[in-house]
């Protein structure tokens, strides 16, 4: 492999970790205040749909992120009302998201545009558009670093850079603030903060209106910045992926960034390698890479390498003791 | 507060689904409505396609036989307390079990075919929920993120495995070499022409005596038994000496095998050969099916009814109206399992309160617990 291809898959590896990046941070709020949320894939789907069916009719990328960040947090705020106020199961509450995602995503797309649940081709307007960061032109002199910056660093959409600033912002609301301890306290012992005064579902409530707006950047990533327009099951399982992201994390937010830039990376290889020779190994079927990181959350899961032990109240509905 | 008195067992066991389920199917007539076409025509057309002639009853039936085995699978699972939305990939996977065996025995008789293609599917189907039960059980790994994984990772490896080991040299397409004598379950139409052309095939009389398994051993073996402590009370189990490690890997494993039982239906029955992704998302239906029957089988038997009648009359409703897409079909499993499901508390509380306003004894005896209550 030459230096340019090595470039090309690291620039891929941003473009496909971004996604996952935003969907483990969103996933990251919701579990860290004990509500499990297997419904990350829901809410991007939902989100993906909204943002390009918004953004065609409209022809504006702005509203349309707007819509998708609208809708997944409408979806989340439903999911909500079963795990929190109605103290439903919070696993059932996912699935049932994740079905009416990928049902009335594909059914009001081809009621409303006609097109087998496609959403109509995306104008410039309507498309977010690569970013190109100052200081290319001076510094592409020099030798590998130059390069490095024009490929990999720049050249990215809008919302790959946010994804991206939201790890420190993450890290230092979760563990810098008030707001962030609270957050925390309520994953692992809700009990402990509602005796402090402060309402359980409250907070769980505030950490999940977070994952909405997150995962429904993520949804519109994929349709009015990735892609140009919706397609059916357009987030193919990346909310599940993402997920393994954050248990191989640890429910942490800067391990979450290089298990998404890692899992971003066996996609781009994945792309790339079809089917090619490994020296030593011979012929490396695709799907074993495309298995690989949920083979990796299952063998960590297990506590093979590590241990990921989740927030000890998550999965548990709040009750008020009498 | 005000007391709570428990509800009469019919109303917890038929009221409060058929409420929840009413409540799944007006939102989803809403949707019908919100697109312009006429919700109670969508209804006539889903019933006539699904009862109103052979051809839809056998196909309404052929989906209910896989709906019975995923709801089966999830129920067994459920009643020791765990959550097994796998179902999907294991009944993908037992597919290999079930052509493996069935492509060797082809030659022979389906007698002998079909049952040896059925352990085959179980055993493969079994193992691969016993690997999430053995991880929760030894290594306390969440049997639902293993579950979701082993889904992908069955995807993976099925799309390998076709295209690269069962692929004959021959086909372009990607799936398996054809079935064509001994491998093949008999139709129902061979004895009854009522059902047309559907593919109603013997499978459902498993799924029948599946349902019946299961409730023979649920509730009356020994296993049952100390399956449902499990999943009442993990530390009463295991304080009675039961090994709740082992009795996971035994739950699982079980709930895996009727799940593969599909691979039969639709490998055997229908197909004729292992194509790429034949499951379909039975799995998942099997959840909403579990959850809809109370983890009973003859609610299961209905509930799967139910989700076969709408798959089918669904299929029907995309050619009488073209706005309306067989994908309302999985709104309306999502809605229902959205309200049977997660929101189940939604009416209890207000079905509580009427229930006491309407029986005197209950009222007395709510009175007398709340004065208990008061004075305490």
């Amino acid at each position: 492999m030459d230096f340019q291809v090595i470039l090309s898959i690291l620039d891929a590896t941003l473009r496909l970790s971004t996604p996952l990046l935003l969907a483990c941070l969103a996933g990251l709020y919701s579990e860290r205040a004990g509500v499990f949320d297997i419904g990350l894939e829901g809410k991007m789907l939902a989100a993906a749909f909204a943002a390009a069916a918004v953004a065609a009719v409209y022809g504006s990328m702005w509203l349309g992120l707007l819509a998708g960040m609208a809708v997944s947090l409408g979806t989340t705020l439903l999911q909500g009302v079963a795990a929190i106020t109605l103290r439903g199961n919070q696993l059932i509450a996912a699935v049932a998201i994740n079905m009416l995602a990928a049902g009335l995503t594909t059914f009001l797309g081809q009621t409303w545009f006609g097109q087998g649940g496609r959403t109509p081709a995306l104008g410039p307007n309507g498309r977010f558009a690569p970013i190109e960061l100052p200081f290319v032109a001076e510094l592409s002199g020099i030798p590998i670093l130059g390069p490095l910056y024009a490929e990999v660093i720049s050249g990215h959409y809008l919302l790959v850079y946010i994804a991206f600033i939201m790890v420190p912002v993450t890290w230092f609301v979760l563990f810098r603030t008030r707001f962030g301890l609270r957050l925390r306290a309520v994953g692992e012992n809700p009990k402990a903060v509602d005796t402090a005064g402060i309402s359980v579902n409250r907070m769980r409530y505030q950490a999940i209106i977070i994952t909405g707006l997150l995962a429904g950047i993520a949804g519109a990533y994929f349709s009015i910045a990735q892609g140009s327009g919706f397609g059916n099951n357009m987030t193919a399982g990346k909310g599940y992926i993402a997920l393994a992201a954050l248990i191989f994390a640890k429910w942490k937010p800067v391990p979450a960034m290089f298990t998404c830039l890692l899992f971003g990376f066996l996609d781009a290889l994945q792309i790339r390698l079809q089917s090619a020779r490994l020296p030593l190994i011979g012929e490396v079927p695709v799907q074993a890479i495309q298995a690989l990181p949920y083979i990796l959350t299952v063998i960590l899961l297990a506590g093979f390498i590590g241990k990921a032990v989740g927030p000890k109240a998550g999965g548990v509905p709040y009750v008020k003791e009498r | 507060m005000s007391a709570r008195t428990p509800l009469p067992r019919w109303a917890d066991i038929v009221l409060l689904p058929l409420l929840n389920l009413a409540l799944a199917f007006l939102v989803s007539g809403l949707v019908v409505l919100m697109v312009g076409e006429n919700p109670l025509h969508a209804v006539q057309v889903i019933i006539y396609g699904a009862f109103g002639y052979g051809d839809g009853f056998g196909y309404t039936l052929y989906y209910a036989t896989n709906f019975i085995f995923t709801g089966l699978a999830f129920a067994v699972a459920a009643h020791a307390g765990l959550f097994n939305i796998g179902g999907d990939g294991q009944a993908y996977v037992a597919g290999l079990g079930a052509i493996v065996i069935a492509l060797a025995l082809d030659q022979t008789h389906w007698l002998l075919a079909m049952p040896a293609a059925m352990i085959g599917a179980a055993l493969v189907g079994g193992f691969w929920a016993f690997i999430p039960g053995y991880l929760q059980a030894k290594r306390g790994s969440h049997v639902v993120i293993t579950t979701i994984m082993f889904n992908f990772i069955a995807a993976a490896l099925m799309v390998y495995m076709i295209n690269r080991v069962l692929k004959p040299a021959t086909t372009m397409a990607p799936e398996s070499a054809t079935l064509a004598v001994g491998g093949r379950v008999p139709q129902l139409r061979q004895f009854f022409s009522f059902f047309g052309y559907s593919p109603v095939n013997l499978s459902i009389v498993v799924a029948l005596l599946a349902l019946v398994f299961v409730y023979v051993l649920v509730w009356h073996t020994k296993l049952g038994y100390a399956l449902r402590t499990l999943g009442q009370n993990p530390s009463a189990s295991r304080y009675a000496g039961m090994s709740n490690s082992r009795l996971i890997m035994i739950a699982m494993t079980i709930s895996g095998a009727l799940a593969g039982m599909v691979a039969i239906n639709e490998v055997m029955g229908v197909q004729n050969r292992l194509v790429l992704d034949f499951v379909a998302g039975s799995g998942f239906v099997g959840i909403a099916v579990a959850l809809m029957g109370r983890n009973h089988p003859v609610g299961i038997l209905f509930a799967a009814l139910l989700f076969g009648a709408l798959y089918q009359g669904g299929q029907e409703l995309q050619f009488v109206i073209p706005g309306v897409t067989r994908e309302m079909i999985v709104v309306i499993q999502a809605l229902v399992i959205l309200f049977t499901g997660a929101m189940e508390g939604l009416f209890r509380p207000a079905l509580e309160r009427t229930f006491m306003l309407f029986s005197p004894e209950q009222k007395a005896r709510a009175v007398s617990v709340s004065t208990a209550e008061s004075e305490s």
